[in-house]
C-alpha cells in the first residue's frame, strides 16, 4: 500500500520475503459487520442502485449515479477511462463507503450490507483480476464458489461443467496453470455456484483475444436466458453494447447516457464520443 | 557383522534422534508457516507460544501429579497436551483479538503485524518467565525406554547396541497423527478448502462467502495447537528450558523457509531437512568408520562441526536453498 | 484511519520535550532515594552510559531500516563481533601464542575464504546441475584441508597457559583504536550476509540476520583461542582513568573534597562522566555524519528507492547495490557500539549476548523513538534503556503493592521472586501501545 502512514512510516519498500507474505493481500475490509436490511419501496427493478456518492479517501469519485437491472437483464457499464465504471461496481457489491444512495435487491434495501452478506442476499461477483484461487484445482474453485451453500451443489457445479466445457475437462488442474480465457470462465463458474440472482462482471474481457471475448459473450447470453441479472462493466464498448438490453454510459461519476444497448449503439454522439465513431 | 554394527550404530545415534528432532521441528514450521500463508507475516512469538504452552503443559502436569493421576509408561504430559492446547489458544486468540485485529482492519503493511509479533513475543516470554521461570526443567514422568540397549543387544547378539526412548516414539506417533490430520483436514474439508482459498486470494475468499475472521482464528488455533505440540515434544525429549525455545525460532523458520513458505508439505520436508543435516553434521562418525573400514583408527573424531554449532547447520542450508532455489523445495506461498 | 491523525502531529517541539523529560528522569534517580529511584547519581551516570551505547546501536538499525528498509534481526551478532575487536587489538599480547600456531590458524582462516571464493565463481561460471555439485566438490575440498590446518594450531595456541590465556592474544594498542576495527569487522560480515541475501530475487535477509546473529555469538562462545569464550575476557584497557588511581592522587582528592563529596563516590561518578563525554562525542558525531549523508545526493538517491523501488530501478539505480551499502554502514555502527560497550564494560563476556536483550530491545527502541528519524532514534533508545533498568526495580515494587493483601505462602512467594521478569512483559506492552497509538514513534519523521 502506498499510504505512507501505515505503522511505523509504512514499509519503507520493505520487500524481505522471509518475513512478510505479500501475495494474494486483500483490499476489502473483512471485519466490517452488516447493518440491518429494510424492506425498500414497492415496485422497484430488481436491482436499484440510486444516487451514488463516494469515493475513496476525501474526493468523490461517484457523483450521483444510478444504475438499475431488471430481472434476466443484461446491463452494460460503459464510459471512459477513470469515468468511475469499476467504482460504481464496488460500490453496489459494498466494497466502498457511500457518502449517499441505496442499494435495494429485490425489494429489500442492503445498503447496509458488507459483501460476505450481498453475496448471501444474491449477489455474484467476479473481480477484473486476480479471480480465481491459482494454487487451488478447478474443481476446488467451484467448490469455494459454493461456500455458502447447505445443499447439495452437484447439480449446479454440473450445469457450470456444461456451461463451459473447456475447463470440465480441466477439472483436476489448478486453476492458475489454465489460459487466461479458461481462468476467466473459471471465475465466471466460480460466482455461478452461489446461483447468483444478479451476476457482476468487472471487465471479463480484458485481455483475451476477439474469438475467446465472443465466445464469453455468448455464454453471458446464456446465464441471463436462466433468469439471473447481469451487471457488466466492459472496455470493448461496441460488442458489449450488442449484447446489452440496457446501457448506461458514465461520465465523471454520474449518468450521462442510459438507454437500450441497440439505441445508444444508434445514437450518433455516443457513437462519435465513446465508440470512436 | 561389522556392517550390522555400523547401520545399528547410525540409527540409533543418527536416524532415529534426528527423527524425533525433526518431526518437533516439522510441526513448529508448519505453524509458522500457516501463520505466513494466512496472516502473511512471519510469527516472531512462535517461539515463545511454544514456551508458553508447554510452561502451561508443565503446570498443569503438576497438578495431575499431585492429585495421583497416573497413565501407566505413558508421561502425564499427553493428558496434560490437550488442556494446555486450549488454554494456549485462548491466549492466542486474546492476543489477536487486542494486537493483530486492528492492523488487519486497516489493512497496515505485514510488515507491522512482524514488529507487532515480537512485542507479544516480549509478552509471551515474560508470562513464561512469571510462570515458571528460567530454570532447566524435566517433566518426563514415563517409562524410560521403548526399547533398551541391553534389551537390543540381547536380541540380536551385536556389540552396538539400540535404544529407542518412549519421548522419541510418542514424538513420532503424534507428529505423524498431527501432520496426517492436518493434510487431511486442508485438503479435504470445507474448513481447510476455505484457509487454503483465503491464502490464495482473500478477496476472492470474502467474495465467496468466507468469513475472513473464521478463517483466521482457525488458523491461530491450529498453529497454537501445533506449536504447544512440537513443545511439549521437544521438552519431553530433552528438556524444558525458555530461552532454548527462542533459539529453535532458527530452525524452524530455517526449515519453513527451506521447504518453502507457506507449502505445509515443505515445512515437513524442511523440518526433518534440517534436523537430519544438524545431526549428521555433529554426530562424531568416529566409531562408525571404525565398524566400515576395519582397522582404520583416525585421529579425531570425525565430526564436522562440535554440537555447538548445530545453528550454523540451519543457516548454511538455508543459504544454499535459496541460493540454488530461491523458492523452496516446494515451490512456497501458496498452500 | 485511525493511524493516519499522527501524521500532523510531527511538530518541532517533540525531540526538546522528549529530551527535557530524560534529564528529568535522570535527575530523579540521581537525587531522588525511595522506592522507585536510586538516589544514586553513579547508579543515574552508570544508566546514562548504556542509554549512549544503546542509542548508537538505535542509530546503526536505524540507518537499515529508516533509510533502506532492510529488518536486521541479527544486531546481536555484529554488537558480539565489534566486542571482539578491544580484546584483539589492545589487550596485551600472550607470550608465545602466535608462535603456537598463530600462522596456522590465519592460513586455515585464508584457505577457508578462499574456498568459498572459488565456490561462488564455480557456481556463477558453470550452470544446469554441473554448478551445484562442482560448488559442493570445492567446499568440501576446502573443508578437509581447513580443517586439517586450523585444528591443530588451535589446540596449540589453546594449550599455551590454558590457566591464564589460552587465547590468541592482542596487538597492545590503544583501545580507542579498537573502536573502528570493531565497525570494520562488523561491515566485513555484513558484507558477506549482505551479498548472499539481498542478491536473490526477493531478499530474505531478516532471516539470515537471524542466523548469523546466533552464529558470530556461537563461534565467540566455544572458539576459545579467539578470545578465551566463556571463561571472558577480562582486564581490558580502558581509554579513561582507573577509580583506584584517582582515589589515591592527591589532588583528585582535593577536588573531590571541594565537591562536598567522599573520594570512591566522586572517583566513580568521574569515571562515568568520562565514558559518558567520550560516548557522546561518538554519538553526535554519527549523528551529525547521517544526517549530512541523508541529504547529500547519496541520501536522496536512498530515500528515493525506498519511497519507489520500481521507478527508481527504471531510472537505473543499483537497488541491491545501494541496498547492501547501507545494510554494511548500519552493522558497522553497531559494531562500533560494540566495541564501545566491551570497553566500557573491561570485559567480553560472550555468554551474555541474549538476542531478545541485544536485537529485539534494539528494535524496541527505534519504534518507540521513531523510525527514520536520527534523533527520535537517540532518544527513543536512551528511554527505553532507561525503563528497562528500572522496571527490574520497579517490578518488585509493584509486585509488592499487589501482593500486600495475600496471605504469606508459595504464591506470594513465586509472584515476589519472580517480580524482576516483569520487565519483559513491560517491553512487549511500551511497543505495542506504540505500535497502535502512536506508530511513528514519539518523534516522528520529517
Amino acid at each position: 500500500m502506498s499510504d505512507g502512514n501505515h505503522g511505523f512510516g509504512g514499509n519503507r519498500g520493505m520487500r524481505d520475503a522471509s518475513i512478510v507474505n505479500t501475495a494474494g493481500r486483500g483490499t476489502i475490509d473483512g471485519t466490517r459487520r452488516s447493518g440491518p436490511v429494510r424492506p425498500g419501496p414497492e415496485a422497484a427493478p430488481f436491482l436499484a442502485a440510486r444516487d451514488m456518492r463516494g469515493g475513496y479517501g476525501k474526493a468523490d469519485i461517484l457523483n450521483g449515479c444510478t444504475i438499475t437491472v431488471d430481472r434476466g437483464q443484461i446491463a452494460v457499464i460503459v464510459g471512459p477511462n477513470g469515468a468511475g465504471k469499476s467504482t460504481a461496481m464496488k460500490a453496489i457489491f459494498g466494497m466502498l463507503d457511500l457518502r449517499e444512495g441505496s442499494v435495494q435487491l429485490d425489494g429489500q434495501d442492503i445498503s447496509a450490507l458488507n459483501p460476505q452478506d450481498r453475496v448471501r442476499a444474491g449477489m455474484g461477483f467476479v473481480p477484473q483480476t486476480s479471480n480465481v484461487f491459482p494454487s487451488m484445482t478447478v474443481e476446488e474453485n467451484l467448490q469455494m464458489g459454493a461456500y455458502i451453500r447447505e445443499d447439495d451443489f452437484r447439480d449446479t457445479m454440473d450445469q457450470v461443467y456444461a456451461l463451459f466445457p473447456a475447463v470440465a475437462a480441466k477439472r483436476r488442474q489448478a486453476a492458475g496453470e489454465l489460459s487466461g480465457g479458461q481462468r476467466q470462465q473459471v471465475a465466471v463458474g466460480r460466482a455461478l455456484m452461489t446461483r447468483p440472482k444478479l451476476l457482476m462482471l468487472d471487465e471479463p474481457t480484458a485481455g483475451v483475444s476477439p474469438i475467446v471475448m465472443d465466445e464469453l459473450f455468448d455464454r453471458i447470453i446464456e446465464i441471463a436466458r436462466t433468469g439471473i441479472s447481469i451487471l457488466m462493466v466492459e472496455q470493448n464498448a461496441r460488442q458489449a453494447l450488442e449484447i446489452a438490453d440496457v446501457g448506461y454510459v458514465l461520465v465523471q461519476g454520474a449518468n450521462r447516457y442510459t438507454d437500450t444497448g441497440a439505441a445508444l449503439l444508434a445514437n450518433p454522439e455516443v457513437r462519435r464520443t465513446f465508440l470512436g465513431g | 557383522m561389522d556392517i550390522a554394527n555400523a547401520l545399528v550404530a547410525i540409527l540409533n545415534f543418527v536416524v532415529i534422534p534426528a527423527a524425533a528432532y525433526g518431526s518437533q521441528l516439522a510441526l513448529g514450521a508448519l505453524g509458522v508457516t500457516l501463520i505466513y500463508g494466512i496472516l502473511r507475516f512471519s510469527n516472531f512469538a512462535h517461539g515463545d507460544t511454544m514456551a508458553i504452552g508447554t510452561a502451561i503443559v508443565i503446570l498443569l502436569t503438576w497438578g495431575l501429579q499431585a492429585l495421583g493421576v497416573s497413565l501407566g509408561p505413558l508421561p502425564i504430559a499427553l493428558l496434560a497436551l490437550p488442556i494446555g492446547i486450549a488454554i494456549t489458544a485462548g491466549l492466542v486468540l486474546l492476543t489477536d483479538r487486542l494486537v493483530y485485529r486492528h492492523y488487519r482492519r486497516v489493512r497496515a503493511d505485514p510488515i507491522v503485524l512482524v514488529m507487532a509479533s515480537t512485542g507479544v513475543m516480549f509478552l509471551m516470554n515474560g508470562l513464561t518467565r512469571l510462570l515458571i521461570g528460567v530454570d532447566e526443567i524435566r517433566f518426563d514422568d514415563g517409562a524410560r525406554f521403548l526399547i533398551s540397549v541391553q534389551q537390543f543387544k540381547a536380541w540380536t547378539g551385536l556389540t552396538e547396541g539400540l535404544a529407542l526412548r518412549l519421548s522419541q516414539f510418542i514424538t513420532l506417533v503424534v507428529a505423524g497423527l498431527s501432520c496426517w490430520a492436518l493434510f487431511r483436514f486442508l485438503n479435504r474439508t470445507r474448513s481447510g478448502k476455505a484457509m487454503r482459498a483465503y491464502s490464495d486470494n482473500e478477496d476472492l475468499a470474502l467474495l465467496s462467502g468466507i468469513d475472513p475472521e473464521r478463517v483466521v482464528r482457525l488458523t491461530w488455533i491450529i498453529a497454537t495447537a501445533l506449536a504447544v505440540m512440537a513443545g511439549t515434544l521437544y521438552g519431553l525429549d530433552k528438556s524444558f528450558k525458555a530461552f532454548n525455545y527462542f533459539q529453535i525460532l532458527l530452525p524452524i523458520f530455517a526449515a519453513a523457509i527451506v521447504g518453502g513458505l507457506g507449502s505445509p508439505t515443505g515445512a515437513v520436508a524442511g523440518g526433518f531437512v534440517i534436523a537430519f543435516s544438524e545431526v549428521a553434521v555433529t554426530y562424531p562418525w568416529k566409531k562408525i568408520a571404525g565398524y566400515l573400514v576395519p582397522g582404520w583408527q583416525p585421529e579425531g573424531l570425525l565430526q564436522l562441526l562440535s554440537t555447538e554449532y548445530k545453528f550454523a547447520v540451519s543457516f548454511v542450508i538455508l543459504i544454499v536453498v535459496l541460493l540454488f532455489r530461491p523458492t523452496g523445495l516446494f515451490r512456497g506461498k501458496s498452500f | 484511519m485511525s493511524t493516519t491523525r499522527q501524521s500532523d502531529a510531527a511538530s518541532p517541539w517533540r525531540a526538546p520535550a522528549l529530551l527535557a523529560v530524560l534529564v528529568v528522569l535522570f535527575v530523579l534517580e540521581g537525587s531522588l532515594s525511595n522506592a522507585l529511584f536510586s538516589g544514586s547519581w553513579n547508579s543515574a551516570l552508570g544508566i546514562l552510559n548504556m542509554g549512549l551505547l544503546s542509542a548508537i546501536m538505535a542509530l546503526g538499525v536505524n540507518i537499515t531500516w529508516g533509510y533502506g528498509g532492510l529488518f536486521n534481526a541479527g544486531v546481536v551478532g555484529f554488537l558480539a563481533l565489534g566486542g571482539l575487536a578491544p580484546v584483539l587489538v589492545s589487550t596485551r599480547p600472550v607470550p608465545g601464542a602466535w608462535a603456537a600456531g598463530g600462522t596456522g590458524v590465519l592460513l586455515a582462516l585464508l584457505v577457508g575464504l578462499a574456498t568459498l571464493g572459488l565456490a561462488a565463481v564455480v557456481a556463477r561460471w558453470l550452470s544446469g546441475a554441473l554448478r551445484f555439485w562442482a560448488a559442493l566438490a570445492v567446499i568440501v575440498a576446502g573443508f578437509v584441508i581447513y580443517r586439517e590446518l586450523f585444528d591443530p594450531a588451535v589446540a596449540a595456541i589453546e594449550a599455551n597457559n590454558p590457566a591464564q590465556a589460552g587465547n590468541i592474544g592482542g596487538l597492545g594498542l590503544p583501545v580507542l583504536l579498537s573502536w573502528p576495527v570493531g565497525g570494520l569487522l562488523a561491515a566485513a560480515a555484513a558484507w558477506g550476509v549482505g551479498k548472499v541475501a539481498l542478491g536473490l530475487r526477493s531478499d530474505y535477509l531478516a532471516i539470515a540476520t537471524l542466523g548469523i546473529g546466533e552464529i558470530i555469538v556461537a563461534v565467540m562462545r566455544n572458539e576459545g583461542w579467539l578470545a578465551r569464550g566463556v571463561l571472558n575476557m577480562s582486564g581490558i584497557p580502558r581509554p579513561v582513568p582507573y577509580e583506584l588511581n584517582l582515589q589515591a592522587d592527591p589532588g583528585f582528592q582535593a577536588r573531590a573534597a571541594g565537591w562536598g563529596m567522599d573520594v570512591a563516590t566522586a572517583s566513580g561518578i568521574w569515571v562515568k562522566l568520562c565514558y559518558a563525554g567520550l560516548f557522546v562525542a561518538v554519538l553526535l558525531a554519527l549523528v551529525l555524519l547521517s544526517e549530512l549523508a541523508l541529504r547529500s545526493p547519496w541520501g536522496r538517491m536512498m530515500r528515493a528507492i525506498r519511497d519507489n523501488e520500481t521507478a527508481a530501478e527504471a531510472m537505473g539505480k543499483h537497488v541491491t547495490r545501494r541496498h547492501l551499502q547501507v545494510f554494511i554502514i548500519g552493522a558497522a555502527v553497531i559494531g562500533l557500539a560494540g566495541a564501545m560497550m566491551v570497553t566500557l564494560d573491561g570485559l567480553l563476556n560472550p555468554g551474555g549476548y541474549a538476542p531478545l536483550r541485544y536485537t529485539f530491545l534494539v528494535w524496541v527502541m527505534v519504534i518507540v523513538g521513531g523510525s527514520g528519524n536520527n534523533w527520535g532514534a537517540v532518544l527513543g533508545a536512551i528511554l527505553i534503556w532507561y525503563l528497562w533498568i528500572k522496571a527490574e526495580v520497579w517490578g518488585p515494587a509493584f509486585m509488592s503493592v499487589v501482593t500486600a493483601a495475600m496471605e504469606p505462602g508459595p504464591l506470594k512467594a513465586h509472584l515476589l521472586e519472580s517480580a524482576p521478569h516483569m520487565r519483559f512483559v513491560a517491553m512487549g506492552l511500551v511497543l505495542l501501545l506504540v505500535l497502535r497509538f502512536a506508530p511513528r514513534g514519539l518523534v516522528p519523521e520529517k
